[in-house]
């Protein structure tokens, strides 16, 4: 099936190959309809409003919730928006500590997080006086699970990795370090920015404690973002953001918080977004999972075997099946930003450089790498078209 | 492809002045936060005047190429007239254009060398 048709950035881009949906995703119609029907005919602020459009919108957002909720297998006061993963993981490092156990000084993640993943724990452990740990990786560009055993005890306070690597296309076998963690009394937090839109996110199933996300890499506007915890921690630790929206009673003194999840929602939220995001789930969902993950492990592979047949090639992936959607490559002797800019002159979008990993691009010794990822409209013959440019690149370079 | 020009091309492939100086006057790196590419410029001064230079680094064609430009033209000039070279002048050397998109590759040779000099 094509689904091209589904998203109007190829009506008014005409031969655009887009191979970069791990940086943000393209929207279908029907969400970029959510937005404008929102504002076209449905706009008012929510909560307090009496009069009619004021509560739809209050009704309708809280109605949003509910279906992320349900998409994550979470309730509704577990779902807290934000503006994406990066501010979700902000609030986090802003808040969690109140949750961690005295006597554990060790905040571990993986070497191969994103910047967003990073930088904050940075912070964190520098203003806590903790030690930051990272899992390390392996020649095959996975976890190293073996060490991971050893990394997690009883002086780790949090574990926060990601789901799937933004530069390998690495699925990590997250519930084995979250059940690692699990009998450490470990806390942990999953980087959902990349999976999210490939496969199905079961929280229960997972058992995490915080999970983050965006919207705008999984089909739905940018601007909105969710922050998962599970209710007990979320009731426990005290918000950041203070204003209107997130309070219960206010006097000249002091303020009590709201109900969850209001808390975390200081001043008037992304309400169209929210509604969109929801429009967002439910093409997901339409489609379904499982032929989402059939197309895209099929084009991956196609993907895999066709760059391997290229001369001067490395392509740094762990194979199809421990990865989809997502591969890094380097051509020999030509940076990854020429190569961008010659495939540009064909109309072929990829993402070059260091992908917000500076850390592990240090650690594979490059200045940064091609990246090539899939959403569900690419087709094998965006691939065959992305090898043809490739070719004419090494052309230029010879 | 027109920012690929064989000149571009010949200065990636051949680089001036590439390498490291063993008593530099002044010394500057600086990096490209976009893609992670690194630049070190390296001087010797005498008088105001530049008498050697050599810079470092891996980076895309653009940026090697506006480095192995720049590093030729400044050979023997004056930090005052050094001041003068702008934006424009180094687009004017590569001769080819330029993306918005790529504009920190091409200038970040120019902003390495003034901050060896310390000046704006």
């Amino acid at each position: 099936m094509n689904f091209k048709q589904d998203f109007p950035i190829f009506e008014h881009n005409k031969d655009l190959i887009y191979l970069d949906s791990a940086a943000t995703s393209q929207r279908p119609k029907e969400v970029i309809k959510s937005l404008t029907d929102f504002y076209e005919k449905e706009n008012a602020n929510i909560h307090r409003g009496v009069y009619t459009l004021s509560e739809q919108a209050t009704e309708n957002y809280k109605k949003a919730r509910e279906k992320i909720a349900q998409f994550l297998n979470a309730n509704s006061k577990e779902i807290i928006f934000t503006r994406n993963t990066t501010e979700s993981m902000n609030i986090l490092t802003n808040t969690i500590k109140p949750l961690l156990e005295g006597g554990r000084d060790e905040i571990l993640l993986t070497e191969m997080e994103h910047h967003s993943n990073l930088v904050p724990w940075q912070q964190f452990a520098k203003t806590n006086n903790m030690k930051l740990k990272f899992i390390p990786i392996t020649e095959n560009y996975e976890l190293d699970y073996e060490k991971a055993r050893k990394l997690i005890n009883e002086k780790t306070a949090l574990v926060s990795l990601t789901h799937m690597s933004n530069v390998f296309g690495t699925i990590n076998d997250i519930k084995q370090i979250i059940d690692l963690a699990k009998d450490n009394n470990v806390l942990t937090i999953i980087d959902a920015a990349q999976s999210i839109s490939h496969m199905k996110i079961d929280v229960k199933q997972l058992d995490c404690d915080f999970l983050a996300f965006s919207s705008h890499k999984m089909l739905g506007p940018m601007g909105i973002g969710i922050l998962y915890g599970k209710e007990k921690h979320l009731e426990k630790i005290q918000p950041s953001l203070f204003g209107g929206g997130m309070i219960n009673t206010v006097s000249y003194e002091g303020a009590t918080w709201a109900d969850l999840p209001e808390k975390f929602e200081a001043g008037t939220q992304n309400i169209a977004e929210s509604l969109a995001l929801g429009t967002a789930i439910d093409y997901l969902e339409e489609i379904g999972f499982n032929k989402i993950q059939e197309h895209e492990k099929e084009l991956t592979q196609y993907t895999l075997e066709q760059l391997s047949k290229l001369d001067n090639i490395e392509i740094y992936n762990p194979g199809i099946e421990k990865s989809s959607a997502i591969i890094s490559f380097n051509l020999k002797d030509i940076h990854s930003h020429d190569v961008a800019t010659i495939l540009n002159e064909s109309k072929i979008a990829i993402r070059a450089g260091h992908h917000c990993c500076m850390p592990l691009m240090k650690k594979l010794n490059i200045p940064g790498t091609c990246r090539v990822s899939l959403s569900i409209f690419n087709t094998k013959g965006d691939i065959d078209k992305l090898i043809e440019s490739l070719k004419k690149c090494q052309g230029v370079f010879r | 492809m027109d920012m690929y020009t064989e000149n571009i091309l010949d200065l990636y492939k051949n680089p001036r002045n590439k390498g490291s100086l063993e008593n530099p006057t002044h010394e500057n790196s600086r990096n490209n936060p976009l893609c992670g590419d690194e630049i070190t410029i390296q001087l010797i001064t005498d008088n105001n005047q530049i008498e050697d230079v050599k810079f470092d680094g891996i980076g895309c064609a653009i940026s090697q190429a506006s480095a192995s430009m720049l590093t030729d033209k400044i050979k023997g000039m004056s930090i005052e007239n050094i001041k003068k070279i702008n934006k424009d002048d180094v687009l004017g050397m590569l001769h080819i254009p330029i993306s918005p998109g790529r504009l920190k590759c091409a200038l970040l040779s120019l902003e390495t060398l003034k901050g060896a000099l310390e000046i704006q």
